[in-house]
């Protein structure tokens, strides 16, 4: 089911459509290097020119992460966060307008509750939830509960899905479909694969309105490039990387700005 | 306990991929269509007389099963006089249960036509014995081992690389098995097409759960026999350690409709009310980890708890999905025994009969003591089977600084 009219993130994306270029999806985990300076994060890529915000949820075992987003969630985790934090950031990053979609692992959900998370996060002024360990086949309560509260679900497609599995996939997610560009996990790569291309092909013949390819995309040259054929960018570990690497927060925060207006150059067709 | 389904519990249990509500499949998309390859080539491989009849001669020719029955009267004497009968699966090629699996897998692997295989290990029993197999049947292998057990267990990191396999030292994380089944994941979901991943125990997402277990059913199907022709009758008691679950599940299974009581022996560490150990069905609560939902040990937040345990191979905060259902039902019991409590039974076996036991087992051994003595105060003199899933050659470093049994300079 896709309906299009009550989805804050397919609004944003048919936005950018509209204006002839690919959405940009930018990840930031929550909480790190801490809450306030992630947040501020945060106001900074939406002020660079980033469509959706995807906020990380830390968790303790994020097994599609790679070696980038481990760190800073592990930094994130050591630093006290809590899931009560994260949805104090969304509301914060709301405020921004822009639609911030929440990117979980499951188990934290299944702890707080599927339907009260999905009842806070709507109250927070969430957009929806990206779940990289749930498949529509497992996700039976969260398809209720994001109905009874108005809320996107972002679910992953990989190059190794079966046509019957895009399809399924397809109806089940609302806002858009997240293609995994790569078989891997998070990281910063020096090119995308080609098989994201015909991945998002084969996701729009399988039933998807809107494909957002994500994994691997680090450069503004790479996301012009998807943004050729996707309906969005998604980047992350190379957000996370500039505040990673930086000696100060506030170096962080200048140079992910940089970074975050180059991608955002980059998805409307010049590269920065 | 609630009454048995109709059927049976043992048919109840059936194929996966869930358990009553736990089981499933909690992962990345990538993964599903590896995991529906290798539950298609499972579901053909059980089925083909030739599977089974290629396994059962490994296990005749290269394990040496059937694993025998040792009786253990001295030991008895300490668990209240009970009968007490030990499945010998540290006399397996490998020293544990673990080959019974991997042998199965290995051959599956074949069959899918993969080349390479990874693994996570704890202990580094399920890693040796992934090596043994992959240098048997010519595959590459690759197994995940947490940075700490690799200190604890250094003498199987060398047993590993003699093999040919190339061990991976994990510094995520808390550095054990939880964070080398992450590592594993995250290799597997990148090399799927070449890779075949080699699970080591009844957790994961379907079909690991159901196929390992059915790679471990032999233990229990042979015991159940072996009882039967030494004593003339069934055991009172079955026991087993549980810390993913793979000997506990195969023993268990061919009692589960039995009158045979079943009693599962987690990791209590340092006591279960010190928060520090590893008992995740007594101190834990459901979830999903690691691709199924069971029981794990997690904090308010749903974040995985650190599991702490004298015993590698069962220090980690999950368990195998039909466990959490047998527990659920009642049908087996799970009762936790602390570190102290596990290295006691471990020395009085060694002591009493001649035999190191792993340290896993050890706390099987423990619930023995715990079992028998209170059938005795009961006035009863019951049959406990007790599954020796390892040897505990591997565990003297660790015996000797518990016990004190080297001066500074033997160190």
């Amino acid at each position: 089911m896709t309906t299009a009219t009550t989805s804050p993130t397919a609004a944003r994306v048919d936005a950018a459509r509209a204006e002839g270029r690919a959405a940009l999806v930018g990840y930031l985990p929550v909480g790190f290097p801490d809450v306030e300076t992630a947040v501020a994060a945060a106001r900074t890529i939406v002020e660079a020119g980033v469509d959706v915000v995807e906020l990380g949820l830390p968790y303790s075992d994020p097994v599609m992460d790679g070696p980038v987003i481990q760190a800073a969630v592990e930094r994130a985790l050591a630093g006290g966060v809590r899931v009560k934090d994260t949805l104090r950031t969304v509301e914060a990053v709301a405020a921004t307008g822009v639609p911030v979609l929440v990117m979980t692992y499951w188990n934290p959900v299944l702890r707080y509750g599927v339907d009260a998370f999905a009842r806070d996060l709507a109250a927070a002024g969430g957009a929806g939830l990206i779940t990289p360990d749930l498949i529509p086949d497992e996700a039976g309560e969260w398809l209720t509960a994001s109905d009874a509260h108005g809320l996107d679900r972002v679910f992953l497609v990989a190059p190794s899905s079966t046509t019957e599995r895009l399809a399924l996939t397809a109806r089940a997610s609302r806002g858009f479909v997240y293609a995994a560009s790569t078989m891997g996990v998070t990281g910063v790569r020096t090119s995308v694969d080609a098989q994201a291309r015909r991945l998002v092909e084969d996701t729009r013949r399988a039933g998807a309105e809107r494909v957002c390819v994500g994994l691997g995309v680090s450069t503004p040259e790479q996301a012009a490039e998807v943004a050729g054929y996707a309906d969005g960018v998604i980047v992350g570990s190379v957000l996370v990387r500039a505040l990673l690497e930086a000696p100060t927060p506030a170096a962080g925060l200048a140079r992910l700005g940089r970074v975050a207006e180059g991608l955002a150059a980059g998805v409307r067709g010049g590269a920065a | 306990m609630t009454s048995p389904p109709p059927g049976g519990f043992a048919a109840a249990a059936g194929a996966g991929p869930y358990f009553g509500d736990f089981g499933g499949r909690f992962v990345p998309e990538a993964l599903i269509a590896a995991l529906d390859e290798l539950e298609a080539a499972y579901e053909k491989a059980r089925h083909d007389p030739e599977f089974a009849a290629e396994l059962a001669r490994l296990h005749r020719t290269y394990t040496g099963r059937p694993s025998i029955i040792t009786e253990v009267p001295r030991f008895a004497r300490h668990c209240g006089n009970a009968r007490v009968l030990l499945k010998r699966e540290d006399l397996n090629h490998t020293g544990s249960h673990k080959i019974n699996n991997v042998l199965g897998q290995a051959l599956l692997t074949k069959r899918i036509g993969k080349t390479r295989v990874i693994a996570e290990t704890g202990a580094g029993q399920h890693g040796v014995a992934t090596a043994t197999a992959a240098a048997l049947f010519d595959l590459e292998c690759v197994v995940y081992m947490g940075e700490e057990d690799t200190r604890r267990q250094a003498l199987n990191v060398a047993r590993m690389r003699l093999l040919g396999a190339e061990v991976v030292p994990v510094r995520t994380g808390s550095r054990t098995l939880k964070d080398a089944i992450n590592e594993a994941l995250r290799d597997w979901v990148t090399n799927v097409a070449t890779t075949n991943y080699v699970f080591g125990t009844v957790a994961g997402p379907h079909p690991f759960p159901a196929m390992v277990r059915d790679f471990q059913r032999i233990i229990g199907e042979e015991a159940r026999a072996q009882v039967l022709e030494i004593t003339g009758a069934l055991p009172d008691v079955v026991a087993a350690c549980v810390g993913g679950g793979s000997n506990a599940i195969g023993i268990f299974h061919a009692f589960l409709d039995d009158p045979v009581r079943l009693v599962g022996l987690e990791a209590g560490g340092e006591g279960v009310a010190t928060g520090r150990h590893a008992a995740t069905i007594t101190g834990g609560a459901p979830g999903v980890l690691h691709g199924a939902r069971s029981y794990l040990l997690q904090d308010a937040d749903g974040q995985t708890i650190e599991s702490h345990s004298i015993s590698a191979g069962l220090d980690y905060p999950g368990v195998g999905p039909e466990h959490a259902w047998l527990a659920s039902t009642g049908r087996v019991e799970y009762r936790p025994v602390t570190d102290a409590a596990a290295m006691e039974a471990f020395l009085l076996l060694s002591r009493t009969e001649g035999i190191i036991p792993a340290i896993e087992s050890a706390h099987a051994l423990a619930g023995a003591i715990e079992l028998g003595r209170e059938a005795a105060d009961a006035g009863r003199r019951d049959t406990i089977l007790v599954n020796l899933s390892g040897r505990g050659d591997k565990d003297v470093a660790t015996a000797a600084r518990w016990f004190g049994l080297l001066d500074e300079g033997e160190l």
